[in-house]
């Protein structure tokens, strides 16, 4: 078997994981083996972001020397950072995946956007909407999606297998009971399982493997000067000429990177130094506030996270 | 039991990872612990603290002070309530170890939440509140701990800023519960004084108590070894996927649930017993020369052995148990009661069968951990009982090894995971009992008869005409030289299950016998009639799950229960709607209709005749009947006649 020998040439002198992050490793890959045993027609759910760089990479890993055996589904709000787009195409060529995008055109007809419709209704139709509107198109039974339980509270009971009825809605009250590695896989026809692979670790696990396993990330991750202007105190970049400034107010060129990526008009940068992976593991480990906070869409109302997942969001 | 109490060195580890479960009430400080290490391990961010700030005045207990309970109570619904409905999962880690906590809620309705979260656990932390001492549900906790398998605990004394930083009451306390807690063979028991509101003996050591000598709960969780004897353990590796790429390779992924195993070491198949060695270990950083307990790796054999998912390679000189029978502890986590003799399905390991509880020996009262007798089971309850499985499966002890010996129940129909249990031991006689090879088999046997032995199954509401209909299609068979057997319900309960009421237990049972004799007549090579309300979809699989696929044909006699009332031909709606009869399908006992019937049977407006030429006409088409070439002589006088 040659591409055996091929792939001992891969690992190289690589550091070896510290014996936490092994585990971790070993349980996503574990969850993953699961759903293609289990299931009809899975998919994985790409944000393009850190999270799913690392989802990809277990991803290959537990299914090496198979390609990878499901789809990869970025549901596009159009308002992504174009660089994000830019890595999202390149990735794809790169490892050859099989990447569909999907965008919710009612939502573009109907001229919804970040800036006239709000954060709120722009996040329902455009990535909700959409979401539901791709799992329906190509009957998918099973959804990988890079949530993790230290993100946010309502995601803290989140099931690692997390059953959805057919309207695509979550019921807290009502979860299977997860004991365990043995996951109920059982669903009928038009339900489906959201599957989260990476329940289990944190930021910083996520940023450590990121550098332990020299996986790709959007540059946007790193510090560069960025045009940006603030408003109410979050520092928002000025990625295309969609983006409507207010009376007087001009982009400035600022030091910034981002702690978490989505709609770049809903996403807040920080200033920061950190321009490599080194920098970016220290400044993670005095930071002072929750990689969420740059997220817009979460402080819309109390408990906000949870009512949008009961709506059927990632 | 090593009860640590005089600050021994805790073993140093590799920045691993704990697993553990916290357990105790909100009056306990349980969210306040687990809040007050997040915050003093240095988890919570600026954001998170002035969340925390202001949800403190709007929904806080402690008055000015941040409640750090609310950091942790995450739905919008307990946060009404002040009270955690679900298990929820925490992080944090310090420069010696990664922690993951399972944080789980304390009432006696939760014992479900408490075993999912104690299921995974390495170590459990019991909360014990200083002024309460300790409590039924202290007991409670500790043994629900205990039969999940989790081997160490921190027993937390809290709130001893109350009692005056008290040694006596502290010491008391940690005497009363060794005692108790001796019996559940735990392997290290760890008793710390503690107060979560202030931070004493959290993470730094606490000034208060100049007489406790011992660690604090952070330094403790730190450094305590939990690395338990998995890798000493037999091999067992339960096999998920087969990975195939190519014609080339076919190689079996999955984690070691435990032990080791190097390239060229001999392994067995546990069910089939067949054996090859292992020629590579997989991985997509390079091959390996061994894996072990934990890892996720891809097996490549050296021979071509038929493996599946489910089944499970393991060392040949240890082998697991092989049985179809088996006792085990198990913990029901539905609303729907658990019924012996009704069909689930367990999953084991990688493996999925159908199975049925056979017997409840006795249900263990949780507080006092008493026997008590029982005959089905409820939400929350813990029994101990034996399963029968539809093949034999591979299984170890659950208190041997966690990975081969646990197993969930999941409904059929509904999907849901109502039940989870730990394997006790193998039962001798299903691993005793063989099959007596019989040199005539249900073929011959029907090829005599020129038919195809078959079960029709009558199944509708009380007076929807399933026995009317049933004896003019035996009739019909008669009449045409087919060998027939009409088993009725009425009839069946004067004789072999005259001992039968009509409870859901009951019901159950009443089908799963009737199920077993038609099972019997089918193999004799008769076309058998059975014509049984029989309300719920579940026992009907049940019987389906018996013969062979197109063995069972589902008539479903569809007549509406206003119309059942209306002809009421045994009065026995009257009966019910008057109160004298309970349980009454269609009154006040549900019945669930056929998803796909193989025959249904539309009633209103139709004659009794009709509705059977229906299903002749259909055993016909399906070469069940009419294999002698002759065609069916049907008398036209039976299509006549009045309704039902």
């Amino acid at each position: 078997m040659n591409f055996m020998t091929a792939a001992a040439n891969k690992s190289g002198s690589k550091e070896p994981l510290p014996a936490h992050l092994k585990r971790l490793e070993a349980e996503s890959i574990e969850i993953m083996r699961e759903v293609v045993a289990e299931f009809r027609n899975p998919v994985m759910l790409y944000s393009i972001g850190k999270d799913s760089s690392v989802m990809l990479h277990l991803a290959i890993k537990a299914f090496y020397p198979s390609p990878l055996p499901f789809p990869l589904l970025h549901v596009d709000t159009t308002w992504k950072f174009r660089e994000m787009i830019k890595f999202r195409d390149e990735e794809a060529k790169r490892l050859g995946l099989n990447l569909i995008v999907h965008i919710n055109e009612e939502g573009i007809a109907a001229g919804v956007n970040p800036f006239a419709s709000g954060s709120s209704v722009h996040t329902h139709v455009m990535k909700t909407e959409g979401l539901k509107q791709a799992l329906d198109k190509y009957q998918f039974d099973a959804a990988f999606g890079g949530a993790r339980r230290d993100e946010e509270k309502s995601r803290a009971k989140e099931r690692i297998f997390s059953f959805r009825s057919k309207a695509h809605a979550w019921d807290p009250r009502n979860q299977r009971p997860e004991l365990w590695n043995l996951f109920n896989t059982r669903i009928r026809q038009g339900e489906s399982i959201r599957v989260f692979p990476i329940s289990n670790w944190t930021e910083l696990d996520v940023w450590t493997y990121v550098q332990l396993e020299n996986i790709p990330v959007v540059p946007l991750y790193f510090s560069k000067k960025r045009p940006v202007v603030e408003r109410s105190g979050t520092l928002l970049m000025v990625d295309d000429d969609r983006m409507p400034l207010e009376p007087g107010e001009k982009p400035q060129m600022r030091r910034v990177r981002f702690r978490t990526l989505g709609c770049y008009p809903l996403t807040g940068a920080i200033e920061s130094n950190a321009d490599n992976l080194d920098d970016i593991v220290a400044e993670m480990k005095t930071a002072q506030v929750s990689e969420r906070q740059g997220r817009l869409i979460d402080s819309d109302e109390s408990a906000s996270m949870e009512k949008k997942k009961r709506e059927g969001y990632f | 039991m090593d009860t640590r109490t005089d600050g021994s060195k805790p073993i140093e580890t590799d920045n691993d990872l704990l697993r553990f479960i916290t357990c105790g009430s909100v009056d306990d400080g349980k969210s306040t612990l687990i809040g007050r290490l997040l915050h003093d391990s240095k988890q919570i961010f600026e954001d998170q603290m002035s969340a925390l700030e202001k949800d403190s005045v709007r929904h806080g207990t402690t008055g000015e002070d941040i409640d750090f309970a609310l950091l942790v109570d995450g739905l919008e619904a307990e946060r009404e309530q002040g009270i955690t409905i679900d298990v929820a999962y925490r992080f944090f880690a310090t420069p010696r170890r990664s922690f993951i906590v399972a944080d789980t809620p304390g009432h006696e309705q939760y014992t479900r939440n408490m075993a999912t979260g104690a299921s995974n656990a390495e170590l459990a932390v019991i909360l014990i509140d200083a002024r309460k001492g300790v409590l039924v549900q202290t007991k409670r906790h500790s043994f629900i701990c205990s039969l999940l398998g989790v081997k160490h605990v921190v027993v937390a004394v809290n709130k001893i800023d109350l009692v005056d930083y008290s040694q006596e009451v502290f010491d008391r306390i940690v005497a009363d519960y060794t005692s108790f807690a001796a019996q559940l063979g735990f392997k290290t028991v760890m008793p710390i004084p503690l107060s979560a509101r202030y931070g004493e003996n959290v993470v730094e050591r606490s000034a208060k108590m100049p007489w406790y000598k011992g660690p604090s709960i952070i330094e403790y969780l730190e450094g305590v070894d939990v690395r338990s004897d998995e890798l000493s353990k037999a091999f067992r590796f339960q096999v998920q996927w087969v990975n195939r790429p190519n014609l080339d390779f076919r190689g079996y992924a999955g984690t070691v649930a435990s032990g080791r195993i190097n390239k060229g070491d001999a392994v067995v198949v546990a069910a089939s017993g067949r054996a090859t060695k292992v020629e590579d270990i997989v991985t997509y950083d390079g091959s390996l020369e061994h894996a072990e307990a934990g890892d996720a790796v891809t097996i490549t054999l050296a021979d071509e052995v038929d493996i599946a998912r489910g089944d499970i390679l393991v060392e040949p000189k240890a082998r697991p148990e092989v049985s179809d029978q088996f006792a085990a502890h198990i913990i029901w986590m539905n609303d729907e009661q658990l019924l012996p003799g009704r069909s689930y399905l367990i999953r084991i390991g990688t493996k999925t069968v159908p199975a049925t509880i056979t017997t409840i020996k006795h249900k263990i009262d949780v507080n006092t951990q008493e026997h008590l007798a029982a005959t089905t089971l409820h939400l929350n309850d813990i029994a101990f009982v034996n399963v029968s499985t539809s093949v034999p499966v591979a299984f170890d002890p659950y208190a041997e090894n966690r990975k081969t010996g646990s197993f969930i129940i999941i409904d059929r129909f509904k999907n849901q995971t109502v039940g989870a249990g730990m394997v006790d031991f193998g039962l001798r006689r299903g691993t005793n009992i063989h099959w007596q090879p019989l040199l005539i088999g249900k073929a011959e046997r029907a090829g005599l008869k020129h038919q195809k032995p078959v079960i029709l199954w009558f199944t509708g509401l009380s007076g929807s005409g399933k026995s009317t209909i049933a004896n003019i299609v035996e009739q019909a068979l008669n009449l045409t030289s087919h060998h027939t057997m009409l088993l009725d319900g009425d009839n069946v309960r004067h004789g072999l299950n005259r001992d039968l009421g009509f409870t859901e237990v009951d019901r159950v049972e009443n089908i799963r016998r009737v199920g077993e004799v038609s099972k019997l007549m089918v193999d004799s090579g008769l076309i058998v009639l059975c014509s049984f309300i029989s309300p719920y979809r579940t026992d009907r699989q049940m019987v389906r799950a018996l013969v062979d696929e197109a063995e069972f044909l589902e008539v479903f006699v569809d007549t509406p229960v206003e119309d059942c009332i209306k002809r009421d031909p045994k009065g026995l709606y009257a009966k019910a709607k008057a109160g004298q009869l309970k349980n009454f399908t269609g009154i006040d006992a549900p019945y669930e209709a056929p998803e796909q019937p193989e025959i249904h049977l539309e009633t209103v407006g139709k004659t009794p005749a009709q509705l059977a030429k229906q299903i002749l006409d259909y055993l016909v088409e399906h070469k069940i009947i009419g294999l002698s070439g002759e065609p069916l002589a049907l008398a036209p006088e039976w299509f006549r006649g009045s309704d039902i």
